[in-house]
């Protein structure tokens, strides 16, 4: 049987962290996600396109454990996983970071970064140790945009409280982490500051999942691309092997040329 | 370095990063007297206020009472007097500054405090029960008026301000029954009455004032020195040590202002801290602990802060909520306890009158915001003694009543306007 969902780029190199195969999911009698296969590279950027409603964000809720799947299997370093609760996506090292609710303004960056998972001595707080270890990571990521760790976020941009938010998420003993839409309210310099972190967090060893409406963030940094079209894989595709116009196709058309869904399943979907 | 888990060294498994200052230092080298100067006035300037309105308020109501009334003001006995017309208000804002963090209101928290008074004073009178024993049935009343809060708050999600509503109402009807229509619980135990009426041996203040001085130095020195030392952002040590002053100053003098010999006749000593004072030193040390050192405190602050960004990192939302109503209404009780020792007995109006409107407001001078996730233990001290300075002058003063309710209540919606101004500002300082 053929496999018209893979495109030409699949399973080439890169060493595979979550790797998920045939994931259906459905709402009562709505069905979201039809046979989604969607792999995830140590060291690389993953784009998540489609358009609204092709089921970007249930794949991701499925992923963060939020959403029970219906069928399919995850394996997460080679292993067959069942993602039951966010607390069980945190603990295998799967981060996720919201557009925004990510951050209470009245507390410092530190306090933020660490929240939930505070470090503790006996019953006190470790403040010491946890600055110190949010140092380290934001000199790891080369943070240079914020002036001091003890800041509040309320007194921090846009781009820079997306900034804290990402380097959270790298804090942990995280392995992938999914963004989603990172640079959607962000102007043209804080947009590129952000996206040169989400490189930075492939370039660290992470598999990183960027969800963005926006292809010239998407070309930037990207690896490969895995288009969604009306809760299908259209296509998974080398950054390189595609121009923008393929992706516009495949994101509206779920297929482009000799990519994406067989004229027939494109149809169907309708 | 020493404490990590091994989770966590795997993500920092590189080793100890090193930090050009390029990289991520830059709030490591202004640290000096000046720039941290300038840091505290942006601070203040971006509509962070912290403390200056309740001390600029206590310094103002000193010297307009002590301006309209020399002769009685400012006396020896007016001040101790003044101190234990604070503590129930004190107390009762201390619980309330919890509430007011995850941004919800406690307006049952007054007659919380006569139920439990109500409780105590019956066990100790009807039932014989020894003051201990009494006690622990108010603050355990306390407890479970707070766990049916919190719980129709948290998990039924009825807004606080109508549930507390109700029990305002419902409450006040547990005292009258309690107490019955029209009588009076009389409090005669010894060491309940003590706590409000009598004063500790004048050696005995001053070595716990000294000693308490000393420790504040000792943990604010050896965290400036951890900190420095270990290379984080750190406040100039000139700064760390005029808190240390100001503090030890502040300590000391009330100390010896209450050391003073206050009896009017000269045949006997009336002096000392009142042991009710020494309550609210300890509830102090022991909330700011809570608030500022701990999980749970900085869970508190991370709930008022932004709700759904705390459950998304794993804090139980609902748990923390019920819990501060928890602890409003055990203050509560503790403040109930105080105000019967003080008055000697229990009314069926106990805690029904102003002392909500009070200990609101003096939590709210003292800078706690009504909006949830500003706020310290130490502003319930600061605003107790703004609101029992007001109480006291224009006592002295002999307004009329109907002045009394005005001044106050104005008192309380300029604090309030305060509060809401300044996070105006705060939002629009935020880029």
């Amino acid at each position: 049987m053929t496999d018209p969902t893979r495109g030409p780029a699949a399973d080439r190199d890169g060493e595979p962290v979550l790797k998920i195969t045939g994931l259906n999911k459905s709402f009562g009698a709505v069905h979201v996600l039809h046979d989604v296969d969607f792999t995830l590279r140590k060291g690389e950027v993953m784009a998540l396109v489609g358009d609204n409603g092709a089921g970007k964000s249930t794949l991701i809720k499925c992923i963060a454990g939020i959403h029970p799947i219906d069928s399919g299997t995850v394996e997460f370093e080679g292993r067959e996983v069942e993602i039951g609760s966010p607390r069980e996506a945190a603990g295998l090292g799967i981060e996720v970071v919201y557009q925004d609710l990510a951050l209470a303004d009245n507390l410092d960056i530190v306090q933020n970064m660490f929240l939930g998972r505070e470090r503790r001595r006996g019953i006190v707080l470790d403040e010491n140790a946890m600055e110190q270890a949010a140092r380290e990571t934001l000199a790891k990521l080369s943070v240079r945009t914020v002036k001091s760790v003890r800041q509040q976020v309320s007194s921090l941009s846009g781009g820079q409280r997306q900034t804290v938010a990402i380097a959270k998420a790298a804090l942990w003993d995280s392995k992938v982490v999914i963004l989603d839409e990172p640079t959607a309210a962000l102007g043209v310099a804080q947009t590129r500051q952000v996206l040169d972190l989400v490189r930075r967090l492939a370039d660290t060893g992470h598999a990183v999942v960027l969800i963005s409406h926006n292809m010239n963030d998407v070309f930037e940094v990207a690896d490969r691309i895995t288009t969604l079209y009306l809760g299908r894989v259209a296509a998974e595709v080398r950054k390189d092997d595609v121009t923008h116009g393929q992706v516009v196709e495949l994101i509206t058309a779920g297929r482009s040329g000799d990519l994406g869904l067989a004229p027939a399943t494109a149809a169907e979907s309708m | 370095m020493s404490t990590d888990t091994p989770k966590e060294q795997g993500a920092m498994k590189s080793g100890p990063v090193r930090m050009a200052d390029a990289d991520f230092a830059a709030d490591r080298r202004q640290n000096d007297m000046a720039g941290a100067l300038r840091d505290y006035w942006a601070q203040v300037r971006s509509g962070d206020l912290g403390a200056i309105p309740a001390i600029l308020g206590i310094v103002a109501l000193v010297a307009l009472f002590t301006a309209l009334r020399p002769e009685t003001f400012l006396t020896d006995r007016n001040i101790a007097n003044l101190f234990t017309q604070a503590l129930p208000v004190t107390i009762l804002a201390m619980g309330l500054v919890f509430v007011l963090l995850l941004g919800e209101i406690d307006l049952s928290a007054g007659v919380t405090s006569g139920v439990c008074a109500a409780v105590m004073a019956k066990l100790i009178v009807d039932s014989g029960q020894p003051w201990y024993v009494a006690v622990l049935g108010a603050v355990v009343t306390g407890i479970v008026i707070g766990t049916a809060i919190g719980w129709l708050v948290a998990v039924i999600r009825i807004p606080s301000f109508v549930v507390t509503l109700a029990l305002f109402l419902g409450l006040q009807g547990i005292t009258l029954r309690l107490v019955g229509e029209g009588g009076t619980v009389p409090v005669r135990d010894d060491v309940i009455v003590a706590l409000a009426n009598k004063n500790m041996p004048v050696a005995l203040g001053w070595a716990l004032a000294a000693a308490c001085a000393a420790g504040y130095a000792a943990v604010q020195l050896w965290r400036w020195r951890q900190q420095h030392s270990r290379g984080l952002s750190v406040k100039p040590l000139q700064m760390v040590v005029a808190r240390v002053a100001v503090v030890a100053a502040a300590l000391l003098g009330g100390t010896l202002l209450l050391s003073q010999d206050r009896a009017p006749s000269p045949l006997i000593t009336l002096a000392g801290i009142p042991w009710g004072v020494l309550l609210v030193g300890v509830l102090l040390i022991a909330c700011t602990f809570v608030l500022g050192r701990t999980p749970y405190g900085r869970h508190v602050y991370a709930v008022g802060g932004n709700a759904e960004a705390a459950r998304r990192a794993g804090v139980n939302v609902t748990r923390i909520r019920i819990s501060v109503f928890m602890i409003a209404s055990t203050l509560a009780a503790i403040a109930g306890i105080v105000a019967a020792s003080r008055l000697n007995s229990v009314t069926p109006s106990s805690g029904a009158g102003n002392d909500l409107l009070y200990a609101v407001g003096a939590a709210v001078i003292g800078g706690t915001s009504l909006f949830g996730g500003r706020g310290k233990a130490r502003d319930a001290v600061l605003g107790g003694l703004v609101i029992a300075i007001i109480d006291n002058g224009l006592g002295l003063l002999g307004t009329k009543a109907y002045l009394n309710f005005l001044i106050t209540g104005s008192v309380l919606l300029l604090a309030a306007s305060i509060d809401a101004l300044a996070r105006r500002r705060r939002s629009s300082a935020g880029r």
